[in-house]
C-alpha cells in the first residue's frame, strides 16, 4: 500500500479523453517518476492529485484518506506540497517573506486572524524560516526582493518553501522546464540532497530523460492518459512500449 | 513605542504633530487677506473632511493596498455609517458614542454581507459585483427605503435622513447641547486664537475626528505589519502559491473587506456627528470612485498614501470649485482688456463648477508621472535630497 494510490481514474474533456484508467501507487519514501510525450495527461493526472481537477470517476488516496473533494489548500495541510512548472512564488515579497508564509501556514493552518502582533516579534516563525532559507543556501539573499532572482533561485526558493512545511509528499511539476544546462544540474542535485538527507516521498513529472533517469527509483511511462508501464529505471531504458510511445521524440 | 517598529513610530509621530498642527499650518494667510479667502484651508469644515475622508481610505487601503481587491463600492458602507448614527440621534439623543459604535457596527455587517457575495470572485468581477450591489443599497436608500409616507421609512429618501423635535430622543436631557456632543461637548464649540491679523480655529468635532484618525492609522500601521498583514500582501501577490501552500485565501480576504468596510462605517459615522444629516447621494458609486481616486493619488499600498490622497483631493476640490469669473478677472487684471477676457474665457471650464476637470487633469498627471502616488513623488523628493548630501549611492530600501 503506496503512500499514494490512485485508482481507475478517469477524466474527460468534452471529446478528450484525458485520463483513461490510471493506476497508480507511489511507495513512501521513494522518488516515482511520471513520463510521457507531450498531451500524455501528465499535468492533467497532477492536477486531479492536487485539487485542481475533479477526476470523473476513480479514487485518489493519500495516506489512507481520499483527496477527492477537497481545495487545494485542504490537501495541502494533509501533507502534499506542489512545486509548478514555472516558479510560483510571491514575487512582491523578500524572499525571507515568502519563506515565512508556509511557516505560519504550518504554525497555524489554513487561516489565522493575528492582525495586532508584529511579524517580527514571531520569534519561532523567523528561526524556522531562517533554517529553511539555510537549508537552500539563500540565507544571504532573505532581504532581496523574490521577484529579481534568477530563474534558478526561484525555483529553489520555491522548492524551499513546500519543504519548510515538511511534506510527506511533494510533488513536481517539470521542475527544470526552460532552465539552461547548469541550472538543470543545480536543481538535480538539490533533489538528490533532499531524496537523501530527508523522509520524504517525491513525484515527479518530467520531460526531460536526464533529469528523470538521475533521480527517480520508479517510473511510470504514460501515453495517450493511459499508463504504459512501471518500472525501474534500468528497465525502462529498453522497453520496447517506451520506445513506441517516445517514436520521433529524442532517443531514450 | 505601542509595539512599533521606529521608523512606523517617526511617521505615527508625524501624522499626530500633522493633526494638531493643522488648524494652524492650514491657515498660513492672514484673516481679510484675498489669499486667505482663497487659500486657507483652516476652518473646521474642510479639516474635519481631511480628518474623516484620511480615516474612509486608510480603511480603503487595507482593502486595495494590501489585497489589491478593489472594491468600487465602498460609498455604500459610508452612507450605512451616516444613516445609523443620524438614527442613534433621533432616538436617543445627541451623544455621538452610541452613533459610532451603531455606524460601525452596521457598516461592518452590511460589509460581511456584500464582501461574502463579491469575494467569490476576483478582478475585475469582484469590482462590478461590489459597484452593483452598493448602486443597489444606493437606490433602496434613495427610494424603496425612503418612502416618507410608509410605515418603513429607514432613509427619508431625497430629503436625507435628519433629527426632527417630535423625535424620542430618550436619553436627551436638558442640559445637553442640541448638537451632536461627547460628554456634552459640542462638535460645533470652538475656540479662536487670534494672533496678530490670523485667526486661528480650533473646533472640538476636528479634534475628535483628528483622534479617531491617529487611531485608524495606528491599527493600519499594526495590520501592515501583523501575519494578518503579510497574508494580505501575498494574496495580491500569488493567491494560487498561498492555495497551495495551506491558506485559505477566502476568510483573508473577507477580513479584510469587512475591517475597510468598518473603517468607512466610522468615517459615516463621524460626518454626521459634524454635521446630523444623512443623505443617499453619499452612496452614490461616483462616491464610491473618489475613494479609489484618493488612494491611487496618495500611493496604493502605503501608510502614509491615504492621509496624503485624501487631503490632497478634499483641499483643491475646495479651492478650485471657489475660484469663479470675478475672482479670475481680479487676478487676471494685470492683462490687457481683451486679453484678459480671453484668458478668463479659457480658464473658465477648469474653475468653479468645473473643478471636476482640473481635479481629473490633475490625475492623469499623477498616474502618468508618479504611478506609486504622491509617496513616490515625496520619496523622489528625498532622494534627491540625499544624493545632494551624500554623493553616494545610498542603500536601496524597499518601498513602504
Amino acid at each position: 500500500m503506496g503512500i499514494l494510490e490512485v485508482k481507475g481514474v478517469n477524466k474527460r474533456f468534452g471529446g478528450l479523453q484525458a485520463l483513461g484508467d490510471v493506476n497508480l501507487s507511489v511507495q513512501e519514501q521513494t522518488v516515482h517518476a511520471i513520463i510521457g510525450p507531450n498531451g500524455a495527461g501528465k499535468s492533467t493526472l497532477l492536477n486531479c492529485l492536487v485539487g485542481k481537477l475533479i477526476p470523473d470517476t476513480g479514487s485518489v488516496m493519500f495516506d489512507g484518506q481520499s483527496v477527492l473533494g477537497r481545495t487545494p489548500y485542504e490537501i495541502n495541510q494533509m501533507g502534499i506540497s506542489r512545486v509548478f512548472q514555472t516558479p510560483e512564488i510571491f514575487g512582491d515579497l523578500t524572499v525571507m517573506e515568502n519563506m515565512m508564509i508556509p511557516c505560519f501556514a504550518k504554525r497555524d493552518g489554513s487561516f489565522s486572524m493575528t492582525a495586532f502582533a508584529a511579524v517580527r516579534n514571531q520569534k519561532d516563525i523567523i528561526e524556522h524560516a531562517m533554517h529553511a532559507l539555510e537549508d537552500m543556501n539563500m540565507a544571504d539573499k532573505r532581504h532581496m526582493q523574490s521577484a529579481s532572482l534568477s530563474r534558478g533561485d526561484k525555483r529553489r526558493l520555491e522548492i524551499g518553501m513546500c519543504l519548510a512545511q515538511e511534506p510527506r509528499l511533494l510533488l513536481l511539476d517539470e521542475p527544470t522546464a526552460g532552465m539552461a544546462r547548469a541550472d538543470t544540474n543545480n536543481t538535480i542535485d538539490l533533489l538528490k540532497q533532499i531524496r537523501d538527507t530527508r523522509d520524504i516521498t517525491i513525484a515527479i513529472i518530467e520531460h526531460d530523460m536526464h533529469v528523470v533517469f538521475s533521480l527517480a527509483e520508479r517510473i511510470t511511462v504514460l501515453a495517450q492518459g493511459t499508463p504504459l508501464v512501471e518500472e525501474t529505471p534500468e528497465n525502462i531504458k529498453g522497453h520496447p512500449k517506451v520506445r513506441e510511445a517516445y517514436l520521433g521524440e529524442a532517443q531514450v | 513605542m505601542f509595539g512599533l517598529e521606529k521608523k512606523d513610530f517617526t511617521l505615527l509621530l508625524i501624522v499626530t504633530v500633522m493633526v494638531i498642527l493643522a488648524p494652524f499650518v492650514l491657515n498660513p494667510f492672514p484673516e481679510g487677506t484675498a489669499m486667505a479667502q482663497m487659500f486657507n484651508a483652516g476652518y473646521p469644515d474642510l479639516m474635519q473632511r481631511f480628518a474623516i475622508f484620511g480615516i474612509l481610505v486608510i480603511g480603503f487601503n487595507i482593502l486595495f493596498g494590501l489585497t489589491g481587491y478593489l472594491s468600487f463600492g465602498h460609498a455604500a458602507f459610508l452612507g450605512a455609517g451616516s444613516y445609523a448614527a443620524v438614527w442613534m440621534f433621533k432616538l436617543l439623543g445627541y451623544d455621538i458614542i452610541p452613533a459610532i459604535l451603531l455606524s460601525i457596527a452596521v457598516s461592518g455587517l452590511f460589509s460581511l454581507a456584500v464582501g461574502y457575495v463579491s469575494l467569490r470572485r476576483s478582478g475585475i468581477y469582484f469590482s462590478i459585483l461590489t459597484l452593483a450591489l452598493a448602486q443597489m443599497m444606493f437606490n433602496m436608500a434613495y427610494s424603496v427605503l425612503g418612502n416618507p409616507s410608509s410605515s418603513y421609512n429607514l432613509t427619508n429618501g431625497e430629503t436625507g435622513l435628519q433629527v426632527y423635535n417630535s423625535d424620542p430622543q430618550v436619553l436627551l436631557s436638558a442640559t445637553d447641547p442640541n448638537f451632536p456632543h461627547l460628554f456634552g461637548l459640542s462638535m460645533r464649540s470652538e475656540t479662536h486664537l487670534l494672533v496678530g491679523n490670523w485667526d486661528f480655529t480650533l473646533n472640538a468635532g476636528y479634534y475628535l475626528s483628528g483622534l479617531f484618525l491617529l487611531l485608524a492609522f495606528y491599527i493600519s500601521i499594526r495590520i501592515f505589519r501583523s501575519p494578518f498583514g503579510l497574508m494580505l500582501r501575498a494574496v495580491k501577490s500569488n493567491q494560487q502559491r498561498l492555495n497551495y501552500t495551506g491558506l485559505n485565501t477566502r476568510p483573508y480576504t473577507l477580513m479584510a473587506f469587512v475591517i475597510s468596510g468598518m473603517y468607512a462605517g466610522l468615517a459615516g459615522g463621524l460626518l454626521a456627528c459634524m454635521d446630523p444629516l444623512a443623505g443617499a447621494e453619499r452612496m452614490h458609486w461616483t462616491a464610491s470612485g473618489e475613494i479609489v481616486i484618493m488612494s491611487i493619488l496618495g500611493g496604493i499600498g502605503t501608510l502614509i498614501g491615504p492621509i496624503l490622497g485624501a487631503g490632497f483631493n478634499e483641499y483643491f476640490k475646495n479651492i478650485l470649485s471657489k475660484i469663479n469669473d470675478s475672482v479670475l478677472h481680479e487676478w487676471l487684471s494685470f492683462l490687457p482688456d481683451g486679453f484678459e477676457d480671453i484668458m478668463v474665457t479659457l480658464i473658465h471650464p477648469f474653475v468653479g463648477k468645473g473643478w471636476h476637470l482640473t481635479l481629473g487633469l490633475l490625475f492623469m498627471m499623477v498616474i502618468i508621472f508618479l504611478p506609486g502616488g504622491l509617496v513616490e513623488g515625496g520619496q523622489r523628493i528625498g532622494k534627491l535630497f540625499r544624493r545632494k548630501k551624500a554623493d553616494a549611492p545610498s542603500d536601496e530600501t524597499p518601498a513602504e
